[in-house]
């Protein structure tokens, strides 16, 4: 898995797809594919609120991707130094194995070029020291790009907060 | 060798107008992002303003003056330079000031920021009429902000940040959104503040609120009633604040009484609990309470009303110009610091009056779009000949595009100004390109608040096609047409020295960060000595304005009308993806949201043999369209919804054209049906049919 984790705090998404935007102008992709999608869900009635839940999906950056191993030239490819699984463009055929491969859905065909393209947490702004494009411009300032370690440890203290919360609150 | 710079400027994809920080590379626009020096944006940006870069590069928007060749509205144009253009406007103008003076020339501007220059043009050319976009917007609570307070609607703002409870009638903070609201909101939500939604439908706001209350359509004023009603009973407002500030509050009192929970009940569907509830939970945290007094309140005929007593809510809490409750928006003087030079200053008042100022059956205030209307349509009190449309698209804004085009063809000229094909410019006889709000300079406006600020919107790029930006727009008009001594403008930096001339900032001031701060502290007038700007001085139950005009200040609730069996009131409303009609074409928000359903009550779409994802057939006399249904219990059943700004019927908008319904087309005959006191359209006036197809 890549060093880095984007995690959602569902209390502030709006669902407001402005995080598709953000990802499609900055990688300038095409109509059709989109490297990162929010997936709405609901609503449900849950004590008397409509609740709908918005689902941010990009690329998890696993430790063993499939796709990487399905890619039978080598453009699918994690990077050594921070383990981020992006195409190198000059080497995809358009096979679509990594497709099949990801249980997500995570890669994307683009219809232009004929080869896949993905998320690759825009890592030409990583390098930079900057934060993927979704996360900089998120509206609600619901993502957040942080290491995989710091993920686990806000999620464990917000389960808490929220749940106690809810019962003691 | 790319080049990269930056540049502050402020987003043009809405008209909330977020400040913004774009990042160009050889002259070209590549990255847009929230300014970071601004709290609430600090690099943020909704889909819209990212969406801004497509916009930039689509080729599907005017790219050089047009002259309408065949009828109006036709699609036949002939591409023309400038100079054609404006000399075409200007022999007719000529002709219309010679046969009926210069008061037959009407602007109606989107409004905004940016209007001193707007203001100044039509003034220059000595005609009194200057309109904006409010008949369909925030008409009717503005009004009622000002004739409770003396401040409009713009002058009063909400401490979301500071708050602990905030009632949104249908204001549908999270969808209609604005990014520093947004987050203002949310961080509140963090420190415990609770939001109770009530609406006809459930939005994602009422997903995110903590108590959500279905309201039956047009009976929002029934529950401010009886809100007011158990407030002042169970004497839970803020007495020394009510005491020391209220006009006539006995009278409120009185007029209240038979409004009880129990009684509104039976009008809204919202159980009297319920309301006793709301009332008490906001008086616990009183006055850090917020009653949010509506934006877009042009629904019905007693919009003004309810607005007003949304207003009086927030009295009663106590929560003027304090913390966590309404605050008064201050100006540069507030601050103690001189404001902008008007560009109008120096051009001479017109001679004539307004077009409405005396016209029978008078709401309150002037300039109102509809009142404009009838003016065209009767030649009443005087022709108008000519009407400039600037940034603004009544035909898909006010009801009823096909009595609209009946009454526009009266015009001898019709110009619009525009970045996108609108309805209205395809219906033009000249449409003059404006360069987008990434290849513009503005005029720099203030944006009034607790801490005023002066702002500046700046160009990023080069027009990418013969467009111009506005500034130069009106000042190469206003030398067409014999006003060019008012206009000696060369360029925008000409234009902001002698804007800041009196204050002593300097254009170099606004470099670092887009804007200039006026002060450091939020101002705040002191608890004991709040400025009301009413002929009293005080908050002013009964108010004179309103009993001038014929209208009483507490009016008596109205049951609104039951649609029939298989009718439905239609309600529309703003997807978070899309600013009105303005955005349906663009590549990016196209794909998110390409087309508009209409949402039916499931029990009623039962009724009625329609399954979710059928296209039914939406009727009203003659007209008729068909649309997908989303069947949900999350609507009132005595309305449908669709959202606003579908329909699109400008072929050269290939991607929206043909897609979705546009719900004006179904306000038919409602195009002078108004709030009776505030102006304001009612939109919900629409009662439509619903059928299987």
């Amino acid at each position: 898995m890549s060093i880095y984790y984007i995690y959602q705090d569902h209390l502030r998404c709006i669902g407001c797809y402005a995080c598709e935007v953000h990802c499609k102008t900055k990688n300038n992709v095409p109509i059709g594919p989109r490297l990162c999608r929010i997936i709405p869900v609901g609503p449900k009635m849950v004590s008397g609120i409509p609740v709908m839940h918005f689902i941010f999906m990009p690329c998890f950056h696993c430790e063993e991707p499939w796709c990487v191993s399905a890619c039978p030239t080598g453009s699918m490819q994690k990077r050594a130094k921070d383990g981020i699984v992006f195409v190198e463009q000059s080497l995809c055929i358009g096979c679509k194995s990594c497709i099949t491969a990801c249980p997500w859905g995570v890669p994307q065909w683009n219809p232009e070029t004929g080869k896949i393209i993905k998320c690759d947490y825009c890592k030409d702004r990583v390098d930079q020291g900057l934060k993927p494009a979704c996360v900089t411009k998120c509206t609600a300032k619901s993502l957040k790009f942080i290491s995989a370690h710091e993920a686990s440890l806000l999620k464990r203290e917000r389960f808490v907060r929220d749940t106690y919360a809810l019962l003691y609150g | 060798m790319s080049e990269t710079t930056y540049v502050y400027s402020m987003c043009g994809m809405c008209a909330v107008r977020c400040p913004i920080r774009v990042e160009t590379k050889n002259g070209m626009v590549t990255w847009i992002e929230g300014n970071p020096y601004v709290a609430g944006m600090e690099g943020s940006l909704c889909a819209k303003g990212s969406a801004g870069l497509a916009f930039e590069y689509d080729y599907e928007r005017p790219q050089s003056p047009l002259i309408r060749e065949g009828a109006r509205g036709e699609g036949k144009w002939k591409k023309a330079s400038w100079e054609e253009a404006l000399d075409y406007i200007a022999e007719r103008i000529d002709k219309i000031k010679a046969q009926y003076g210069a008061k037959a020339i009407a602007l109606a501007d989107r409004g905004g920021l940016f209007t001193d220059l707007t203001k100044a043009f039509i003034k220059a050319l000595g005609s009194p009429n200057y309109l904006d976009h409010d008949d369909t917007c925030a008409k009717n609570v503005n009004m009622a902000a000002q004739t409770l307070f003396g401040y409009g609607r713009g002058d009063i703002g909400y401490d979301f940040a500071n708050t602990k409870y905030i009632v949104l009638f249908g204001r549908n903070v999270f969808e209609s959104l604005q990014v520093r609201e947004v987050n203002n909101i949310l961080d509140a939500m963090e420190k415990g503040c609770k939001i109770t939604y009530i609406d006809i439908r459930a939005t994602v706001t009422a997903s995110k609120s903590h108590k959500f209350l279905m309201i039956r359509p047009g009976t929002d004023y029934a529950m401010i009633l009886a809100l007011m009603h158990v407030i002042i009973k169970e004497k839970l407002y803020d007495i020394e604040f009510v005491n020391r500030y209220f006009k006539d509050f006995p009278e409120l009192e009185s007029f209240v009484t038979q409004y009880t929970p129990e009684w509104a009940e039976k009008e809204t569907g919202i159980p009297a609990f319920e309301i006793v509830n709301v009332a008490r939970e906001a008086a616990t945290v009183k006055p850090k309470v917020i009653f949010h007094a509506g934006w877009m309140l042009a629904r019905y005929i007693d919009s003004f009303y309810a607005s007003r007593g949304l207003y009086l809510l927030n009295a009663l809490m106590g929560n003027i110009e304090a913390k966590g409750g309404l605050i008064i928006a201050k100006g540069a003087k507030d601050a103690g610091k001189k404001g902008l030079r008007s560009l109008a200053e120096g051009i001479p008042e017109p001679q004539d009056k307004i077009f409405d100022a005396d016209m029978p059956n008078r709401t309150l205030g002037t300039g109102h779009i509809v009142n404009l209307y009838k003016a065209i349509k009767t030649g009443e009190p005087y022709p108008i000949k000519a009407l400039f449309a600037y940034r603004y698209d009544p035909m898909v804004s006010l009801p009823d595009p096909d009595e609209q085009k009946k009454v526009l063809d009266n015009l001898d000229l019709l110009v619009s100004i525009d970045v996108n094909y609108s309805e209205t410019a395809w219906f033009s006889d000249v449409i003059l390109p404006e360069a987008t709000y990434l290849e513009r300079s503005n005029i720099i406006c203030i944006q009034k608040g607790q801490k005023p600020s002066f702002f500046m919107r700046r160009q990023a790029m080069k027009p990418r096609y013969n467009a111009k930006e506005g500034w130069e727009i009106f000042t190469l008009l206003a030398h067409k047409l014999g006003a060019g001594q008012y206009f000696p403008w060369k360029s925008i930096e000409e234009i902001w020295n002698y804007q800041l001339e009196p204050t002593g900032y300097k254009i170099e001031d606004f470099d670092a960060k887009g804007f200039v701060s006026l002060s450091k502290d939020p101002i705040l007038m002191p608890r004991d000595a709040i400025k009301f700007t009413t002929p009293s001085g005080k908050i002013e139950v009964i108010s004179d304005k309103i009993t001038k005009i014929g209208a009483k200040s507490l009016a008596e609730y109205q049951t609104p009308k039951k649609p029939d069996e298989g009718s439905f009131r239609l309600a529309f409303g703003r997807t978070a993806v899309h600013t009105h009609a303005q955005t349906q074409n663009n590549i990016y928000l196209n794909e998110i949201v390409p087309e508009n359903h209409l949402w039916i009550n499931e029990k009623e779409a039962e009724k009625l043999g329609i399954k979710n994802g059928d296209t039914v057939k939406v009727s009203i006399d003659d007209y008729k369209g068909f649309i997908r249904a989303y069947v949900t219990p999350y609507i009132h059943p005595e309305a449908v919804f669709m959202y606003h700004g579908f329909g699109n019927e400008i072929p050269l908008k290939t991607r929206s054209f043909g897609k979705g319904l546009k719900d004006n087309k179904f306000q038919k005959g409602l195009l002078e049906t108004v709030d009776p006191v505030g102006g304001g359209v009612a939109f919900l006036n629409a009662i439509v049919k619903v059928k299987k197809a």
